[in-house]
């Protein structure tokens, strides 16, 4: 028979053995998965301007069509301008921002609480010779978190495109928000309303036709994913009331 | 043990080769033993998902196999459970990583799949049924024969599910366009959980129609 001894020895020795080996693997293989992370990103970001691409040509797209990376402030500050490889002032780059972070630190501020400033990262993206604002967006679905881009056109009011993307939405419910069928509606929606107000644009349960909203400021929700539907509308507008100021000082240039 | 006297059996004799080929049909993990249900209903809406899935559990229930069986001989019984899956596991998030990093597309359609194949009663099961009382040869071979019974049915399901549900083979089109214009439209209900079980369950009935010694006497 074993003794105990020999059973503690046998499952520590194995325990460390196991743990060494995918350590090792983990460490071997992060620089090719933190590729693959950037890369989904970058033709998520192009998606959104409605530039295909494929994980061979992304970033080679990216360089070509993304002229500006931007980083501001809620006062609508440029606190960094990355452009051709280099930095024009500052030294952030949009692209490395943690949205989810900057969105949490503005919250805390929101509550009272101390937190750094929160910064908001801003794409400038040329397509045919036009300009296409992205704005990268970061929330809460039912289950796990939403995210998504948002392009808007050089008025800076009417969408161009977006994405979106989930965990763990519930498939053929709150999954279809990344679907052609949810987001097709979003392009030619505005962000502001006749006065100049930011309207955002909202999920609609129960469809835009049947609601009180502006059908320019508004899209029809998914059935049977209301959760997640109203965690797009609210992450829409809390993400990109905090470009308004920005938008509204360039307007006025 | 004198060497002149044992006959060193071949690499694949009659014995081995069964071993290989019984769970492609007989001894099917899936359709004969009904193990490993969950997954094939998950991850066979597409083919090419499907047929990572497989390739993966086969490397799983190979190597699980293969490795309890070298250790057979030192594992203290009152902790083999635990020992096995310390194995599983380590070789289940070994391949996952290794999805993550070199098919990063599937690994994402696989999503949390690839981690449950630690709880697949397939590999657990060859473990303690083969690969704790037998040599480290014929427990390899073991593992590749039930990780192929595993994915062949996995394969055959996607077939049918991506052909009916999508109209797509490995995402190429393969519906002609005049079957569309004739008004045939693509079977959303394929494409739902609930028909990869009743796919299963034909393949069950064709298999036992055709076998008879599989059926079960009244």
């Amino acid at each position: 028979m074993y003794s105990n001894g020999y059973i503690f020895r046998y499952a520590s020795i194995m325990v460390i053995v196991v743990a060494a080996l995918l350590s090792a693997a983990a460490i071997l293989l992060q620089p090719a998965q933190e590729r693959n992370v950037k890369i989904e990103k970058i033709q998520d970001i192009l998606r959104s301007a409605h530039i295909e691409s494929t994980t061979a040509n992304a970033e080679q797209l990216y360089d070509k069509h993304i002229v500006k990376e931007i980083v501001i402030n809620a006062a609508g500050e440029e606190l960094a301008i990355y452009t051709n490889g280099k930095f024009e002032k500052g030294d952030r780059r949009a692209f490395l921002i943690d949205l989810k972070a900057e969105l949490k630190a503005k919250q805390q501020i929101a509550a009272g609480k101390t937190a750094q400033e929160p910064v908001f990262p801003l794409f400038v993206c040329e397509k045919d010779g036009e300009l296409i604002y992205i704005i990268p967006m970061h929330g809460v679905g039912l289950w796990g978190p939403v995210w998504g881009n948002i392009a808007l056109k050089s008025d800076m009011n009417t969408v161009e495109g977006v994405t979106f993307g989930h965990k763990g939405e519930t498939p053929g419910l709150g999954a279809e928000i990344s679907t052609e069928i949810f987001t097709s509606q979003f392009p030619a929606k505005t962000l502001f309303d006749a006065n100049g107000n930011f309207a955002s644009i909202s999920v609609v349960k129960g469809g835009v036709g049947n609601s009180n909203i502006d059908p320019a400021h508004g899209v029809d929700a998914i059935s049977g994913g209301t959760i997640t539907s109203n965690g797009v509308s609210a992450m829409i507008k809390d993400c990109l009331e905090n470009y308004v100021t920005y938008f509204k000082n360039q307007k006025a240039l | 043990m004198s060497t002149g006297t044992t006959e060193r059996e071949p690499l694949f004799s009659a014995k081995t080769k069964k071993l290989l080929l019984g769970p492609l049909n007989k001894d099917n993990p899936i359709t004969v033993q009904v193990l490993g249900i969950c997954s094939a209903l998950a991850v066979t809406v597409k083919l090419e998902p499907a047929v990572v899935m497989s390739i993966s559990v086969i490397v799983v229930t190979a190597m699980s196999n293969l490795l309890i069986s070298l250790l057979r001989n030192t594992i203290p019984p009152r902790i083999r459970i635990i020992v096995q899956l310390v194995v599983i596991a380590a070789l289940v998030i070994l391949v996952d990583q290794v999805l993550k990093a070199f098919v990063y597309d599937v690994s994402k359609q696989l999503s949390v799949f690839v981690g449950l194949i630690i709880t697949n009663c397939i590999i657990m099961g060859r473990l303690e049924a083969f690969a704790m009382a037998n040599k480290p040869w014929p427990s390899f071979v073991d593992g590749i024969g039930n990780g192929l019974g595993y994915g062949i049915i996995l394969i055959i399901v996607a077939f049918f599910r991506e052909l009916l549900g999508s109209g797509t083979i490995w995402g190429f089109h393969v519906m002609p366009k005049a079957f569309y214009e004739l008004g045939y439209v693509n079977n959303g209900l394929m494409i739902l959980p609930p028909m990869a079980l009743i796919v299963v369950g034909i393949i069950i009935w064709v298999q036992r129609s055709r076998n008879p010694e599989l059926q079960e006497e009244k």
